[in-house]
C-alpha cells in the first residue's frame, strides 16, 4: 500500500466515515489506515470535505456515520475522553491561531501547565527546547503581533508538540503564508516526519507531498477518489478527476 | 534626532489621553459662563444682598459634599452592576440554551427600562432591613440603579466574548482545554481591553444620572443645591448655583469621557 520505510502499527483507523451539515454530505464513506510514523498527504479541491475530515479525527466535528479510532480510542463514541484523544493528536490551524495575549514561549506552556497540570519549571524548560527546535530561539518574549506568519505557524506547532501528541494534523498550515515562510514551516514539518512523527497534511503544497509524503489521498467531492504513495499517485493518475486536478495546480 | 524622537515618545504614554490643550480650553469656556453668570447676577441684585460670589463660597463646601455623595453612589452602583452584568453577559454566551435565553431576557427588560422607574421599584419594594441588614435608601438606591447598569454591562461583556475570534476557542479546544479554561485562560483577558472603553463611557452616563436619586429623597449634589436655593430665597443666584454643580461633574466626568475616546483609538482592533 505504501512506500513503507518506517512504518508501525495502525494509529489513526478511519472506517466508513461520513459526515453532513443537514441535508449537505460533506465526507462519504472515508476509509484510510494511517500507521506510525507515516505521513500522510490529503489533497483535492476547496469544499471536498479535507478539512471537515481532519476535524473529524479529534472530535472538533462529530462523525455522522462510521468509527475513527486514535491509538485505540473510538472518536465517535458518545462518552468519549476528549482530553485522553486530544493529548494524543496535536493540530495546527492555517490561521495560527495563537493566543493573542500571551508570549511565544507563554503559548507553548499553557496546555501543560493548565490542562495536564504539569511543573512549572519542567514546562518552560520543555518550552524552550521545542521553540529552538522550530528555529525560534530569542523569540521566546515576543508576543504574536511581532512575529511573522511563518514563525507564528512555527510557534503553533510548538504548542502542538508540547502536549507530546502521538500524532499531528495540519490543515492547510501554509496556505496563508508567502512563499518564502511557507519554506521554514515545510522545513520544520519535514524535520518532524523525519523524527518519526505521525502527520496528516491537508496541503496544497504538492512539492512536499511529492517529497516527503509516504502516501497521498485524493479526494473530491467529499469521497476518496484515489489513494497511492506520491511517485505513483502524482506521477501516472489513474483517475480522470485526479489528473484534471493535478493539471490545475502543477 | 532626539528632538524628533520625544513627540512620538509623549504621544505613545499619557500625553495623549487627556489632550491637555481641548480640555483646559472646554474648562475655560465652561468657567466663563459661569462667570459671566455670576457677574450678571452681581449685577441685578440689590446693594443690600451678599454679593453672589460669596453666596456661592457659602454653600460650596456643603453642595460638594453632596456631590461626593453622588460619586459613593455611582461607584457602588458601577461595583454592583459590573458583578451582576459580567454573570449575566457570560451567562448569554453560555453552552445552555435555556440558560442563555433568560440571561438574554433580563438583560433586554434591563437595558430598555427607564432608569428612574427602576429606581422608584427598589426605594419602595426593597425592605427597610433584611434580617440583621439594614438597608438604608443610599444603599437601597445603589440597588435600583445597577439594574440598568447591570443589563448594559452584560451587553459590552457579551459583545467583548464574540469578538474573540472563534480560532482562539478552536485552537483552545483542539489543545484540550476546557470551555471554563478556555473562557477565563484565553478569551476573557482578550476581550477585557475591548470591554474596558465602553464601560468606563457606562460609568460616565451612570455618574450623571445619579442626580436621579435626589428625586427618591438621597441628600445627594442636586438635593443639596435645591437646599440653598431655597435657604437663599433668591432668584439671581439660580443660573450660577446649578452651573456650580454642572462643573463639578463636568470636571470629574470629561476626563474621563477623553480616556474613553483615547483607549478606543488605542484598542482599535488588532489582532
Amino acid at each position: 500500500m505504501t512506500t513503507g520505510h518506517k512504518l508501525g502499527r495502525p494509529i489513526v483507523v478511519i472506517e466508513g466515515v461520513e459526515k453532513t451539515f443537514g441535508a449537505l454530505t460533506v465526507l462519504r464513506d472515508i476509509n484510510m489506515t494511517i500507521s506510525t510514523g507515516e505521513t500522510v498527504c490529503i489533497i483535492g479541491p476547496s469544499g471536498s470535505g479535507k478539512s471537515t475530515l481532519l476535524r473529524c479525527i479529534n472530535a472538533l466535528a462529530p462523525v455522522t456515520k462510521g468509527s475513527i479510532r486514535v491509538d485505540g480510542i473510538e472518536v465517535a463514541d458518545e462518552k468519549l475522553d476528549k482530553l485522553a484523544l486530544r493529548r494524543k493528536v496535536g493540530m495546527v490551524f492555517q490561521q495560527y491561531n495563537l493566543f493573542a495575549h500571551k508570549t511565544a514561549l507563554q503559548n507553548v506552556m499553557m496546555a501543560p501547565i493548565h490542562v495536564l497540570k504539569q511543573d512549572k519549571a519542567e514546562v518552560e524548560d520543555r518550552a524552550r527546547r521545542l521553540l529552538a527546535k522550530v528555529r525560534l530561539t530569542g523569540k521566546e518574549a515576543s508576543y504574536p503581533g511581532e512575529l511573522s506568519g511563518g514563525q507564528q505557524q512555527r510557534v503553533a506547532i510548538a504548542r502542538s508538540l508540547a502536549m507530546n501528541p502521538s500524532v499531528m494534523l495540519f490543515d492547510e498550515v501554509t496556505a496563508a503564508l508567502d512563499p518564502e515562510t511557507k519554506k521554514e514551516v515545510l522545513v520544520t514539518i519535514r524535520e518532524l516526519a523525519a523524527e518519526g512523527m505521525t502527520c496528516i497534511l491537508v496541503t496544497h503544497e504538492m512539492g512536499f507531498a511529492r517529497e516527503v509524503a509516504d502516501h497521498v489521498y485524493f479526494t473530491d467531492g467529499g469521497v476518496i477518489v484515489e489513494d497511492g504513495p506520491p511517485a505513483a499517485l502524482l506521477g501516472a493518475p489513474q483517475h480522470e478527476r485526479t489528473r484534471a486536478f493535478l493539471d490545475q495546480v502543477l | 534626532m532626539k528632538v524628533l524622537l520625544t513627540p512620538r515618545i509623549e504621544g505613545f504614554g499619557g500625553s495623549r489621553w487627556l489632550k491637555p490643550l481641548a480640555s483646559t480650553r472646554m474648562l475655560a469656556g465652561l468657567a466663563l459662563v459661569f462667570l459671566a453668570s455670576a457677574a450678571w447676577a452681581q449685577a441685578a441684585a440689590p446693594a443690600a444682598q451678599a454679593s453672589v460670589p460669596s453666596v456661592l463660597i457659602k454653600w460650596a463646601p456643603l453642595i460638594f459634599q453632596g456631590f461626593l455623595f453622588n460619586l459613593l453612589v455611582s461607584v457602588g452602583t458601577m461595583a454592583l452592576g459590573t458583578v451582576l452584568g459580567v454573570f449575566l453577559g457570560l451567562a448569554q454566551v453560555s453552552p445552555y440554551a435555556p440558560l442563555r435565553r433568560a440571561a438574554w431576557a433580563v438583560t433586554q427588560f434591563f437595558r430598555n427600562a427607564p432608569w428612574l422607574v427602576l429606581l422608584f421599584y427598589a426605594m419602595l419594594i426593597l425592605p427597610f432591613q433584611i434580617g440583621p441588614i439594614a438597608l438604608p435608601s443610599w444603599l437601597k438606591a445603589i440597588i435600583g440603579l445597577s439594574l440598568p447598569v447591570m443589563g448594559n454591562i452584560a451587553e459590552i461583556v457579551r459583545g467583548g466574548v464574540l469578538s474573540i475570534p472563534s480560532g482562539q476557542w478552536e485552537s483552545a479546544e483542539a489543545l484540550a482545554f476546557t470551555r471554563r479554561q478556555t473562557m477565563w485562560l484565553i478569551v476573557l483577558p482578550q476581550a477585557v481591553k475591548r470591554m474596558i472603553p465602553p464601560w468606563m463611557n457606562q460609568y460616565a452616563i451612570l455618574t450623571m444620572a445619579t442626580t436621579l436619586i435626589s428625586i427618591v429623597g438621597i441628600q445627594d449634589g442636586l438635593t443639596m443645591t435645591r437646599a440653598a436655593l431655597v435657604a437663599e430665597a433668591r432668584t439671581d443666584i439660580l443660573v450660577p448655583m446649578y452651573l456650580m454643580l454642572l462643573m463639578m461633574f463636568f470636571i470629574y466626568c470629561y476626563p474621563i469621557a477623553r480616556a474613553t475616546l483615547s483607549l478606543e483609538r488605542r484598542f482599535a482592533v488588532k489582532i
